[in-house]
């Protein structure tokens, strides 16, 4: 009796570290490489000062204190930016407060891309050599963090918001926010 | 043999031209060799977020080109190797780094080969001592002796006869 347990455990063997094998491959290939998760969530948002896109003046971090919201990573070369436009337009009409930060564009490329699909932005910081762009974290266009009324990243969202995935993502955790 | 030698050797020393142009052409001077040398460690040892699979100082890419000259400029500051590897890796997390650090998280990365190479190790014991002692203990009964001694005997008789 005492035998029969060890032996049908060795001859399982192979079966179970090969499953053990599948279940991690498996889930391997379900995680996207191009979505680092970031280091910055749940720290304050980095420190910057920099010029309005349209006006004169700076936008800095602590501009960001006191509401909730959400900073866009985009620019006028960006081609997942324009797919995206129409989520962040449907936002901002849902009283949204979003900061663009137009990265590494020239600035009459990127008033010509508002001018022809729209601004749903309450400010942009131009960030022309995308230094700042460094201290977010930021590895390509678009991305999007959630900064709550503390300045704190909360939430950050790499690609096009227009995917419904990250849309929902993004939208509960902002819903913990406004409560 | 020297043929296929010298194609081996070629083939390696092509390997080395190819790596040596794959690095995008820039010039940053350096005031010392020694910084120097420190700057080609990190961006060889820093990942491209663009593309994963090149290192910074490989990368065409338009931000890795942003981040060699962060480096640079790190480096002019007086900054430290490992000053320069916190401040990529708070920014873009232990994704950055190739050799990722050693701690709890990374443990069973760490040690995971060295456990499979033991278990193998064990294994190949095990399998070895048993091949080795089945035969001399247990199945040779008085029996197959005198069996085996009659068939040397018969083997004998026949090469004795040709």
């Amino acid at each position: 009796m005492g035998n029969v347990q060890p032996t049908l455990l060795r001859r399982f063997m192979p079966l179970i570290i090969f499953s053990v094998l599948v279940i991690f491959l498996a889930v391997g290939l379900t995680l996207n490489p191009r979505e680092v998760p970031s280091p910055l969530i749940g720290k304050p948002a980095p420190e910057f000062e920099l010029p309005l896109l349209l006006q004169e003046g700076s936008f800095s971090n602590k501009d960001l204190i006191g509401h909730v919201t959400l900073v866009n990573v985009w620019a006028s070369w960006c081609f997942a930016c324009r797919q995206e436009h129409e989520t962040i337009k449907y936002l901002s009409r849902q009283g949204v407060r979003i900061i663009g930060l137009n990265y590494k564009d020239e600035a009459s490329d990127a008033k010509q891309w508002l001018a022809k699909l729209g601004n749903p932005y309450q400010a942009i910081a131009a960030d022309r050599d995308g230094r700042i762009a460094i201290d977010w974290g930021v590895y390509g266009a678009p991305e999007t963090f959630l900064i709550d009324q503390q300045g704190i990243i909360r939430h950050k969202v790499i690609g096009p918001l227009s995917d419904q995935a990250k849309f929902d993502a993004l939208m509960t955790v902002m819903e913990t926010l406004n409560k | 043999m020297n043929k296929t030698l010298s194609i081996i050797m070629l083939a390696v020393a092509l390997s080395f031209v190819v790596r040596a142009i794959a690095a995008p052409i820039e010039t940053f001077k350096f005031d010392s060799p020694d910084t120097e040398k420190v700057f080609h460690k990190l961006s060889d040892e820093l990942r491209c977020l663009v593309c994963q699979n090149q290192n910074i100082a490989e990368s065409n890419a338009d931000l890795a080109k942003d981040l060699r000259l962060e480096i640079y400029t790190m480096l002019m500051d007086g900054k430290t190797e490992d000053e320069i590897i916190d401040f990529m890796v708070q920014r873009y997390g232990d994704y950055v780094l190739y050799r990722p650090p050693f701690k709890p998280m990374t443990w069973l990365l760490w040690f995971g080969p060295l456990i499979v190479f033991i278990m193998g190790l064990i294994y190949a014991i095990r399998f070895m001592r048993s091949q080795s002692s089945e035969p001399s203990q247990e199945s040779m009964s008085e029996e197959d002796i005198e069996r085996v001694k009659n068939l040397h005997a018969d083997l004998d008789a026949e090469q004795g006869e040709k």
